[in-house]
Order: C-alpha cells, then sequence, then structure tokens
C-alpha cells in the first residue's frame, strides 16, 4: 500500500495557487474563507447545507481536460476536498467583470442590482454564485435559461426577503447584458499543474486525510484503516462535524479516484460509480426513465446534488434518502469491494435495520449497478414532503411494474419512510401479481392499499404522521394506477399538480 | 459607464418583450423606469442603497467587521429540560475544555439578570441551584473560549453537566389556558352586546382552528461582538432592531449608566421583528463576557440554537362564533384568541392587543366581544414578527366570514364585501378609531376587475367539476392595517443631517437598515429636500452615540417616522442655507430654489457645493438634528380603546390553487395583488416588500411547522424538532408562482405622513390570506361546497388531506 508523504493542501484561489499545510482535515471551507483567508463575501447561514448562503462554485478538469464548474456548499465542504481543484468566491466576479472592460459588477451581479434582487442582501452572495454557475454553462452559447430552469437551479438557496421573482428576472436579464466569460485558460493552466502533485496526504493534529486516485490504492488504504471514514460528498458527513461535533478520525476521501467517478450505461445496466455526484446519476437514471425527473430535480438542492453522491446516500442508508426507494424498485444491486475482493448483492437485501447495513471492516461501495428499462416495464416514483424542493421526504414511493397483456407480470414496490430501512411492499406486491391493470383492475388495486398497511408500521415524526404516511402511500398507489393502468391511463396532468408540460 | 447604459437599455427590452410574450398584460415591477439621472429620487425607483455591496459580497454584516487582536468568541450553554428545577451546575468541566477561557452563570453577571422587554421576567442566563429552567434550548450559562468551534464544543456538554429535577412542562397554548398560566392578564375588546345580537340573528356559526406559529428564519443569525472602551464603557456592534434597547439591557447588565455603553448596527441581514427584543440576551452575554475579560467577545449564536433559544411569531388556538343575516352580514360575533407567549411576556401583551385590533380587518363589526389569552407555555418566548398578531387578529375573521359565506352557498368576496367598513357610516373600529381614510371598496373593485375574479370563479367551477383528483380553488381577501406602534410614546424619530464642505451629505437617524430599504427611502427623502441627486446622501450605521432614545423599528414605522426626522433636519439646514444665499444674492428667500444640485433664484445659479463652501466660510450652520413625533395618537391601555393609528393601509389579493385530493400538495397557479402604499417614494421597493411578505405569509399559512415534541414524558419533551432548514421549511423559488401580478394602487395618504406615502413593510403579509382560502375552497369542492372544511394552518400537504378526509366522510346534509 502506497503511503504518500504528507503535504500541503493546494488549490487555485483568486488566480494564484494557495497551500494550506496546517487546516484541520475537517475545518469547513467556509471557515477557512472566513476566518482564515478573511473573505467575508460568503456567509454562513445554516452551516448545513440547507440555505446556500455559502454557496461557492469549483472548479475541476474533466476527464478531457477541460474545466468544469460546480457550485457547492462551503459550509459543509473540508478543505482537504479542495486539493487539486479552483474555488470562486463572490470576491472573484466583479474584477472579472472590471478586467474586460464589461463595468464594475459581473453581468449577474449587475442584474441582481437592477433587477431589486437583494433586499437584507446576506443570501445575495450565494444567489449570485449560483446564477453564476448557470451563467458560465451557458454563456457565449446564446443560450437563455428558462424561467423554471432557473427556479430548479435555485433550489438550495432561500431568500426570506424577495419572495425570488427579482431574482429569477435577474438570472434572466443577466443573459442580455453583453457576456463576460471567465477566462478559463490560466484556471486550465494551474489546475493540470495541481493534477501533477502526487496523491494529497495531508496531516493536521494527528489527524490523516487522504485522497488517493486509483481504486487499488483506494481499496488498500480502505483494508489498512478499517476504522478510518470514507467521504465522498460530505453532505451528510459534513453536518456530522458542525452540527454534532463528532471525531471523524482519519478520513479517506473517495472523490479524487478517477475510477469511481463515471456513470457508464453499457447493454445491460446503468453502473453508478460511488464517487459520481447525484446530478450525474439522476441524469442517467432519468434519460432511461424519464418520470424519474421529478425525484431527480426534488432530490436535495443543485449544490448538495453536485457534490454528494448516490452511493453515499445508499451507503448511508437513511430510511428517508430518496435513492434507495428507486434503485430497489428498479432492481439494482450493490458492488462491495473488500481489497481485491468484489461483491454484489441486491440493494434490498443490503440493509438490515435502522441505520445497520451489511458492510464488513474495511468492505466499501464501489458502485451501483442497475438493469436497464425492458418493454412492459411501467416505473413511476412520487416523493412527498412539505416543500417542492429540497425537502426531506414523508414518504417516497417507488414502483416498477412489468405489465402484459394488461396485467402485471411483476410488481415491485418500495418505500422511503415508511420503516426503519427503505423496504418493499411484499403483501402489496402480492395482491398485484397476475392481476388486471385496467379499468378492471380497481378490486386488486384496493387490495393492495389495504395490503400496505400490512407491509408497513410508518412513525410519527416532525415530517408526517404515521396515518398520513400510510394514506398517502396507499393513494400514491392509486395515483399510479390512473397514470398508467392498461386501458385509459389519466394524463399526469390530471392526477399530478407539479406535472411539466415541457421536457427539461 | 456606456456598457452600463447599454446594459439597462437591453434590460429594459428585455422586459417589454417578456411582458408581450403570450399576449397578456402581466405586471411586471422588474420594468419599472430605471432614473440615474434625476435629481432627489423621491417616488423615484432606486436600487438598495447597498445592492452593488450585497451582490459584490462587500456589504459587511456584524460577522464580517474584521475583529481586533484578542478576539475571543462565546458560546450558550442550553437547558436539557422544558421545565425544571437546577440541581447543579458543573461549570468546572467546561472550564477544563480545550481552548476555554472563561465559563460564568447567572450569578456572574454584575449588575441585572434580566432583558425582558416590557416586564421583569426574563433572565438573561437561567440561575443558580434552586431556579427554574423554563423551557428546553434556555441559556443557562455562557462559554468563552480562543475560537467559536471550541466556545461551541464545550457548551454542547451542557446536557452533561446541567443537573436539574424535572417538573411536568405545560407545552400547549390550550394546557396552559386551561391551567390559566398566562404571562400577562387576559384582554378583552368589545364594543355592542355580542350574545344578544348572536341570539337574534338569523343564523350562527361557530369556528375552531389552530393557525400555526412561524420562524422569522433571519438568513443572519443572532450575533453581538463586544468591545470594551476606555473607563468602563462597552461598544457592541450588533444585528438588532432595536439598538436602545441593546443599550439598556446592556448598562443594566453590566450595572453601567446608559452613557457608558454604545451599540452600532449598520445591517442586519434580516430581522423580521426577531431581532427587537430577542437579541438582547446575546448582547449581554457578550458584553458581560467582555466586561469579565477586558477582552472583545463575539457571540454568534448557530443557526440551530437560535431556533432553540429565540421565540418567533405566535400560534394562535381561536375559536369564534358568529350571528348573521341572509346577506351574510356579521351581526354579532365573539372570539377567544389563546396564543402561546412561551416562558415570559416578552412583546406577547402588544401582540395580543394588535390581534385584538386587526380581528376587524376590513369588517364593521357592530356587536363585537373579543378575549384575548396570552398563554405561558414551557417554550421559548414567542415575540415579535412582522404583523405582530394582525395577522392572527385578521385571519380570525376571514375564516369565520369563509364558513358564513359557504353556509349561506354565496360567493365569500360577496359576503366579505357586505361586511366592508362604510365610508361615511358602519366606520368605527372596536376601539373606538374612525375609519376616516376607506379605500376598501374601489380598491377590491378594481383588482376583482383586474384579475377577471368572475369569470374565473365560474372557469373553476367548470375544471372541478370534470377533475375528479385534481381540485382548484380561488378567494379574493382584503387587508386593513393599522400604522402607528399601539404604545403611543414610541412613535417618535431623531435624525441628524451633516452637510460637508464638498456638498456631500450624511445622514443619520435611529431607524436600522434590515432589507428593507429604509436607508434607501430616507437617504431620497433628504436629497430631495436639498434638491440633491441620491448618490450625494448617505446613510451611516445607526449608533446610539448619535441618535438617543430610539424606538425598535418595528411596526412598520421605519419610514415614517425617520424620514419625517431626516425630513426634519434637512430644511432646517436648508433653511439656513436659503437664508444665508438670500442675503448675499438680495433677492427674497422663496425664490431661492434647490435642485438638480444646484441653487438658483432669478437671475442667480449657483453649485449646491459652491454655496455650502460660502455659508462655511459665513459660519452658517451645515448640520443639524431633526425630530418627529406622530400627531394625534392616543390609547387607553387598560380599556383598549383610543386612536392608536396615525392611518390605514389597504389591499387585496387574489389566488388561484390546484390542490391534489389524493395527497394534499398543492400548487399556486396564479396571484394577483393590489395593493396601497399611498403615494410611493421608491416603487420597487415598495414591491418589493410586498412581494416578499406575499411569499412570507403563504409559507406561514401552508409549509412552515413548528412541532415540539410533546409532554410524553420522555427526555426530549419540549424539544422543538423543528430547528434548522432541513425540517423547517421556508418557501424557494419554485414556490414563488409563475403568474405574480403585483400592482401598487394609484392614490396617496390622506393623512401628512412622509411624502403621503404609506408603511408597507407589515400589511402585504395579510395578502396571502387568498392562498389559505383558496386552498380551503379547492378542499370544499370535494363536498360539493356543502361541507366546511376544517382546515388548519399551516395547510401542509398533511393538513389539506385531513381535511379533505374530513369533507369525503362528512354526512351528506
Amino acid at each position: 500500500m502506497p503511503v504518500e508523504e504528507v503535504r500541503p493542501v493546494r488549490f487555485v484561489h483568486r488566480g494564484a495557487i494557495v497551500e494550506v499545510a496546517d487546516a484541520a482535515p475537517t475545518r469547513t471551507v467556509l471557515e477557512w474563507l472566513r476566518e482564515d483567508a478573511r473573505c467575508t463575501g460568503t456567509k454562513e447561514g445554516c452551516a448545513e447545507g440547507d440555505c446556500g448562503a455559502c454557496t461557492v462554485v469549483l472548479g475541476d478538469l474533466d476527464a478531457q481536460g477541460q474545466l468544469q464548474l460546480r457550485p457547492v456548499n462551503a459550509c459543509i465542504q473540508f478543505l482537504p476536498t479542495l486539493d487539486g481543484r479552483a474555488l470562486f468566491t463572490v470576491e472573484d466576479l466583479a474584477p472579472m467583470a472590471q478586467r474586460c472592460g464589461a463595468g464594475a459588477l459581473h453581468p449577474v451581479q449587475q442584474a441582481m442590482v437592477d433587477c431589486h434582487g437583494s433586499q437584507c442582501g446576506f443570501c445575495t452572495p450565494g444567489f449570485v454564485m449560483s446564477l453564476w454557475a448557470g451563467y458560465e454553462l451557458r454563456v457565449g452559447s446564446g443560450a437563455v435559461p428558462t424561467r423554471q430552469a432557473l427556479a430548479d437551479e435555485l433550489s438550495g438557496n432561500l431568500c426570506r426577503c424577495t419572495g425570488y421573482r427579482p431574482i429569477l428576472d435577474a438570472g434572466l436579464a443577466a443573459h442580455a447584458a453583453p457576456p463576460v466569460a471567465l477566462p478559463r485558460e490560466p484556471v486550465r493552466a494551474a489546475l493540470a499543474t495541481l493534477a501533477q502533485d502526487p496523491p494529497l496526504h495531508h496531516q493536521a493534529g494527528g489527524v490523516h486525510f487522504h485522497a488517493p486516485r486509483t481504486l487499488a490504492d483506494f481499496a488498500a488504504l480502505r483494508l489498512a484503516k478499517p476504522q478510518a471514514r470514507v467521504l465522498a460528498g460530505s453532505t451528510d458527513v459534513g453536518l456530522w462535524v458542525t452540527k454534532q461535533f463528532r471525531d471523524l478520525g482519519d478520513i479517506l476521501y473517495l472523490g479524487r479516484v478517477a475510477e469511481l467517478q463515471a456513470v457508464q450505461t453499457t447493454a445491460t445496466h446503468i453502473q453508478i460509480g460511488a464517487g459520481a455526484t447525484l446530478q450525474a446519476a439522476w441524469a442517467a437514471l432519468a434519460a432511461e426513465w424519464p418520470s424519474l425527473r421529478d425525484v431527480w430535480l426534488r432530490f436535495a438542492g443543485l449544490p448538495v446534488r453536485l457534490s454528494g453522491t448516490m452511493g453515499g446516500n445508499v451507503a448511508n442508508g437513511s430510511p428517508i434518502g430518496d435513492s434507495a426507494p428507486v434503485l430497489i424498485a428498479l432492481g439494482a444491486a450493490i458492488v462491495l469491494r473488500q481489497g481485491e475482493r468484489v461483491r454484489e448483492m441486491l440493494l434490498e437485501d443490503f440493509y438490515v435495520d435502522y441505520m445497520k447495513n451489511r458492510l464488513e471492516p474495511g468492505e466499501f461501495v464501489q458502485a451501483l449497478r442497475v438493469p436497464r428499462a425492458v418493454p412492459g416495464q411501467v416505473v413511476r416514483v412520487y416523493k412527498i414532503s412539505k416543500r417542492f424542493d429540497c425537502d426531506i421526504s414523508a414518504v417516497c414511493a417507488a414502483y416498477s411494474l412489468h405489465l402484459a397483456q394488461g396485467r402485471v407480470q411483476q410488481a415491485r414496490i418500495a418505500h422511503g419512510g415508511m420503516a426503519g430501512t427503505v423496504r418493499r411492499a411484499p403483501q402489496a406486491e402480492a395482491a398485484l401479481q397476475g392481476q388486471p391493470w385496467g379499468g378492471d383492475g380497481e378490486p386488486a388495486l384496493q387490495a393492495a392499499m389495504a395490503a400496505l398497511a400490512q407491509d408497513y408500521t410508518p412513525l410519527t415524526d416532525m415530517r408526517a404522521s404515521a396515518a398520513y404516511r400510510l394514506q398517502v402511500a396507499q393513494n400514491l398507489l392509486r395515483r399510479c394506477w390512473l397514470e398508467t393502468r392498461t386501458d385509459a391511463p389519466w394524463p399526469e396532468s390530471a392526477v399530478n399538480v407539479f406535472a411539466r408540460e415541457a421536457a427539461l | 459607464m456606456l456598457a452600463g447604459n447599454a446594459h439597462r437599455r437591453a434590460l429594459a427590452r428585455v422586459g417589454r418583450e417578456r411582458v408581450c410574450a403570450g399576449g397578456r398584460a402581466v405586471n411586471k415591477p422588474a420594468e419599472l423606469p430605471v432614473q440615474t439621472t434625476q435629481p432627489g429620487a423621491v417616488g423615484q425607483t432606486r436600487p438598495h442603497e447597498s445592492a452593488h455591496l450585497h451582490v459584490a459580497g462587500a456589504a459587511p454584516y456584524t460577522d464580517d467587521i474584521p475583529e481586533l487582536a484578542g478576539t475571543l468568541h462565546a458560546a450558550l450553554g442550553l437547558s436539557p429540560l422544558a421545565h425544571g428545577v437546577i440541581e447543579s451546575l458543573d461549570l468546572e468541566r467546561i472550564r477544563q475544555q480545550p481552548g476555554v477561557v472563561d465559563v460564568f452563570s447567572a450569578r456572574e453577571i454584575p449588575g441585572a439578570n434580566q432583558c425582558g422587554a416590557l416586564l421583569q421576567d426574563e433572565p438573561i442566563l437561567a440561575g443558580e441551584t434552586g431556579d427554574t429552567l423554563r423551557y428546553r434550548g434556555q441559556p443557562v450559562f455562557a462559554v468563552i473560549a480562543t475560537t467559536r468551534d471550541a466556545a461551541r464544543r464545550a457548551a454542547a456538554l451542557a446536557k452533561e453537566v446541567v443537573r436539574a429535577t424535572p417538573l411536568p412542562p405545560l407545552l400547549t397554548p390550550q394546557a396552559a389556558h386551561a391551567a390559566q398560566q398566562y404571562v400577562v392578564p387576559p384582554m378583552h375588546l368589545a364594543r355592542g352586546d355580542a350574545a344578544t345580537a348572536m341570539a337574534a340573528a338569523p343564523q350562527r356559526l361557530a369556528v375552531a382552528f389552530e393557525l400555526g406559529g412561524q420562524e422569522q428564519f433571519y438568513l443572519e443569525g443572532q450575533i453581538s461582538y463586544a468591545v470594551p472602551q476606555e473607563d468602563g464603557g462597552m461598544k457592541l456592534f450588533c444585528s438588532t432592531q432595536h439598538p436602545s434597547e441593546m443599550q439598556h439591557h446592556v448598562a443594566h447588565a453590566l450595572h453601567r449608566p446608559l452613557h457608558a455603553v454604545q451599540v452600532e448596527c449598520r445591517r442586519m441581514g434580516g430581522g423580521f421583528g426577531g431581532k427587537e427584543s430577542q437579541s438582547a440576551a446575546f448582547a449581554c452575554v457578550a458584553a458581560v463576557a467582555a466586561a469579565r475579560l477586558g477582552r472583545p467577545v463575539k457571540l454568534r449564536v448557530d443557526r440551530d440554537d437560535d431556533f432553540l433559544i429565540t421565540g418567533r411569531r405566535h400560534c394562535f388556538h381561536v375559536e369564534a362564533e358568529a350571528g348573521f343575516d341572509t346577506e351574510g352580514r356579521l351581526l354579532g360575533a365573539e372570539a377567544t384568541l389563546v396564543s402561546r407567549a412561551g416562558h415570559c411576556a416578552d412583546l406577547s401583551g402588544p401582540v395580543m392587543t394588535r390581534a385584538l385590533c386587526h380581528f376587524d380587518n376590513a369588517y364593521w363589526l357592530p356587536n363585537v366581544a373579543l378575549h384575548g389569552y396570552s398563554a405561558k407555555t414551557n417554550t421559548q418566548s414567542n415575540t415579535a414578527f412582522r404583523g405582530f398578531g394582525g395577522p392572527q387578529g385578521a385571519f380570525a375573521v376571514e375564516y369565520l366570514l369563509d364558513s358564513v359565506a359557504r353556509r349561506l352557498g354565496r360567493d365569500a368576496l360577496d359576503v366579505r364585501r357586505a361586511n366592508f367598513y362604510g365610508v361615511a357610516e358602519r366606520n368605527v373600529t372596536p376601539y373606538g378609531q374612525t375609519v376616516d381614510d376607506n379605500i376598501l371598496h374601489p380598491l377590491v373593485a378594481e383588482l376583482e376587475a383586474s384579475s377577471d375574479y368572475r369569470a374565473r370563479r365560474a372557469a373553476v367551477h367548470a375544471f372541478n367539476a370534470q377533475s375528479p383528483v385534481l381540485k382548484k380553488g380561488l378567494a379574493l381577501t382584503p387587508l386593513k392595517f393599522g400604522i402607528s406602534f399601539n404604545v403611543t410614546h414610541l412613535n417618535q424619530a431623531g435624525a441628524l443631517v451633516h452637510v460637508y464642505t464638498d456638498g456631500s451629505v450624511l445622514v443619520n437617524h435611529g431607524g436600522t437598515e434590515m432589507g428593507q430599504g429604509l436607508n434607501t427611502k430616507v437617504a431620497q427623502v433628504v436629497a430631495h429636500e436639498l434638491g440633491l441627486p441620491l448618490a450625494a446622501v448617505r446613510c451611516s450605521a445607526t449608533d446610539t452615540q448619535k441618535i438617543a432614545n430610539t424606538s425598535a423599528t418595528a411596526a412598520s414605522t421605519g419610514s415614517d417616522l425617520n424620514g419625517k426626522a431626516a425630513q426634519d433636519a434637512a430644511a432646517q439646514v436648508k433653511r439656513r442655507l436659503v437664508a444665508f444665499i438670500a442675503a448675499k444674492w438680495g433677492c427674497a428667500e422663496a425664490a431661492v430654489v434647490f435642485d438638480e444640485g444646484r441653487v438658483r433664484a432669478p437671475g442667480q445659479d449657483a453649485g449646491f457645493a459652491e454655496v455650502v463652501q460660502q455659508a462655511y466660510l459665513a459660519r452658517v450652520q451645515l448640520w443639524s438634528d431633526g425630530f418627529y413625533a406622530t400627531p394625534g395618537l392616543h390609547w387607553d391601555k387598560a380599556k383598549l380603546q383610543g386612536r392608536p393609528f396615525f392611518y390605514f393601509a389597504y389591499g387585496a389579493a387574489c389566488s388561484e390553487v390546484l390542490l391534489d385530493t389524493l395527497t394534499g400538495e398543492w400548487k399556486l397557479l396564479r396571484a394577483d395583488v393590489l395593493h396601497d402604499v399611498g403615494r410611493s417614494l421608491n416603487p420597487a421597493i415598495d414591491i418589493g416588500q410586498i412581494e416578499g411578505a406575499f411569499i412570507q405569509g403563504m409559507g406561514w399559512l401552508t409549509m412552515e411547522e413548528l412541532i415540539w415534541h410533546p409532554a410524553d414524558g420522555s427526555p426530549r419533551a419540549g424539544l422543538l424538532m423543528t430547528h434548522a432548514p432541513s425540517t423547517y421549511k421556508v418557501p424557494t423559488a419554485n414556490d414563488c408562482p409563475a403568474d405574480f401580478r403585483v400592482k401598487l394602487y394609484e392614490g396617496e395618504n390622506r393623512h401628512d405622513s412622509i411624502h403621503r406615502s404609506k408603511a408597507v413593510g407589515e400589511p402585504p403579509l395579510l395578502l396571502p390570506f387568498s392562498v389559505f382560502f383558496a386552498l380551503r375552497d379547492a378542499v370544499s369542492a370535494v363536498g360539493g361546497h356543502r361541507v366546511d372544511p376544517p382546515l388548519q394552518a399551516p395547510a401542509t400537504g398533511e393538513a389539506l388531506l385531513r381535511a379533505i378526509t374530513a369533507v369525503q366522510r362528512a354526512p351528506a346534509d
């Protein structure tokens, strides 16, 4: 097992390569910005990735060597995860515009001023960075976002003053100004320089942070340090530190293992690497099953989807995570690796009990494998929460039905929020097995709805009561039937208030 | 500059294209003209004075102020129990934690351990052995450490070092009401004979419902930074709406005179009422720590702790009954309002007063009896929040009228209109003030027409007839909101205007900037008075050493009071300049005009700066104070009678929703707003307040739900479960309706307010009543409008599905 020499964290900030040697591995990017670098433009609103006031933009080189930008929540990102990356904050934008003579402010900033998009101004730097990330995606291409696309891109940013209308106006208006694009070449060159650094081994206060770059190295380190904490997107683990003051010990970061970042669609499977972001994973799944678009859009906010991983969401095993119900309904398998050993099991067999799974010491999640769509398969996923955007499910219901000759050949139904783990609904599935799914499907539907009460004994908590969870789960099965019944299916717009006319 | 102008022109083009798209004339306030050259600017749309700083991350908030060398950080150890008696505090254990410099509890506070807003019933820190823990989250001790992280980690040991004997907690207002536990005596506001009128009425009905509370969720949490000064002085940088009150509490806690304490606030990252009284505990702890250690101490509260320590909008339990005629006119009404005050009084008394004084909302109530109980519970002390009880009181009568209309099978707008205050008669409020500026009739008529209410009502009926699962609902609700502090003496303000020798002007006033654009409006007023371009005027941080004895920036009065005071100060300077220049030019004073940065008289023309320089050399005083006290107010607190309000603001909104009867999910399809701000000082800022209040109020009534762990004997009893944005959901961009038409009502304040404008902070929070009642209408459609839906607020998906199920299961008539 190669153990690298300890070296400082190195990343690009304000046009230069910065070295940080002494920061604790769990020091957050936001703490470093505000307390060490004294860049106070980035704000702390919640320290848990839910308000977006701390939104910054990270730059990475993709496999083709191109610079890719993504907004993330600085409050829950640990500083060493910046290694080899470029960090952009609200302070970077105005100078960029000034250098190219475009004015005192970047078009995104000027539009926020002109459209009255700030009131108290505290959330504003976060909105500006989210808007800027979207602006950079489109600038120069002539593409202009729709209002709906902007609202979706801002799902991780809370504003308590404006009511959002002027911010959406600003997001549109920015594209009407003469364009100001990030000069990418210097950033790309700096990142290429950093890529020559050896893999990061950072150490402070006796705590180690390892960021191996190959799967083999990661597996070897994992085996050698079974007590160490595996870190992927840190969208959950970050809160263990900022809110619970948990001591994570040594950290093994898989965000730098190239083999784990990919999402591949083969002839038989969609394979999601453990380091692939939620955004990439959901994009691949929604390409295969367009009905998954809603749960994709509603999974956390964009900055969390761009750093969090589906592998992490599954490994974490929360009963209210939205990946597991979908993957279990789709019959997905989880690929586990321990040293050289690779094993695979159905995801539904992975969970043992509340927050307990079958991972063994030294083992880690390598990938998720989802069988591709087959003819006759009908997939629906419904998420129920108090708010459309960026909320945790009260119930997440996922259905994969194989229909033939108007009957249910096979039903796979899984729910989040209905038990201590994400689980299938065997009795409801059995009630549908072989039954008609057309206009004469009502008796079987009712039997399956009733069976859900045997399949689950949900809890009452701050998100929903047990009674509501069960009633909604039952009613969602009816919605699924109405939408997919084989004789006269209802359009989505007749059963779902969030139905959208056009695809993304 | 050229690029900037091109940008603005391009923006205007985009705006026009968007208006025309789809052929609908959608009112888009973003297309308000961007004026750049006209001086004065009162009545003009201008960006927020700090907007260019906000967007660049260059607007410093309290935590962004460069820290002085030696700065330490504080955190608070919180009560692990909702109710109990302290047995012991093992603070030695805290003192031994890494980085900890100091720990103290109530006994170490040199002065009064007291930060109650009106009553002396709120300790800064809970106390010592034998004292009572009042709620779960109450600060018990303070930790001071070298870093904020070290302080927080040590403070988190509170659950291990605070030992206490548990007592049974009272957690709900109903439980406290049943036990007759109140923070202030019950209040009664009555006119006529409600009981007799209800008994004689052709019909009567009763409603009972829960109306939830609401977290302010200012994006910037509570924070104070205390810096010791010479000779026992203390300076605080504090995110607060009430610097003078912070000064008072800190002085009392330090046992120092007021002149030794200075409180400064340049801006807040939102306040909404939550930083009116409740910034006090943090200011006091930071100051006591700084005084003990002789070092600067900052206390910035973590978001979860902010939720657990501070209070918010009062939730109400309401029971109301009315007798009415066939038109739906309320002949008699009686209502009991029970609020969750929390563990101490704070502002709960005035909140209840305002609730009772807004039960009438837009309606003439000839016979009415209102009873208000501020229930004392073992929860955070509820406090000011935009509307200050007014929304809760007005919501109660709207709920009643909504039910009356359904009972009569009449359109709810017709029933509401039948009850509107008259203009010359039927125009006295239950508290004895004549409504002398009523514009409800024309305002509502205009919105009824512009929103196409009648045709859309028919379309909603038609839709519902053919849509078995999804139902639409529609509602148009009016509002009337009283402007002024109910407490007369608070309606005063001061300002300073300095004119420097280069002609630039610095304004300081007693109001605070929390995003509402107060400094922008005040600068506009001063620029207008001196005939200057807005850029010549700058507002500086609110500072108790500049303006003394200020009132809170609250009750929507910021611009009314401070605008008038600043105008007074500017006018005094101007009068001196006029006298000076008229004498110099040998013209009549009345002939001197200040305009476009110049001073002119027939045959004379000089730049403002030039005149100022000449006046300086002639030893003319170029700065002045200004003062304003709202005229004509009086209030009998015991009888709840008088003229508490200078004037009323009005508005109305029409909302259409789509509801899923299988899940309770819903979507706001369209909202039309027509709101009265008198003659607007700054239309864009006013529209921003209206839209922001609409979405914020919609959040309150629909998705923002506060849940405490019930009193079930478990150690979690009384824990606020929704104590972070992960569990407490405020609206996001996707909750802003795609079709949102907000318009200012054309008119002016009939009373002599600043440039005939009207206050705008709180009144529009009542606009989204229309969303709630549109949802209730959609639920009602499930039962063919024959069953009154028992819908609670917030109308979460769960509450909606519960109401839908109740309507479905109700026996048919």
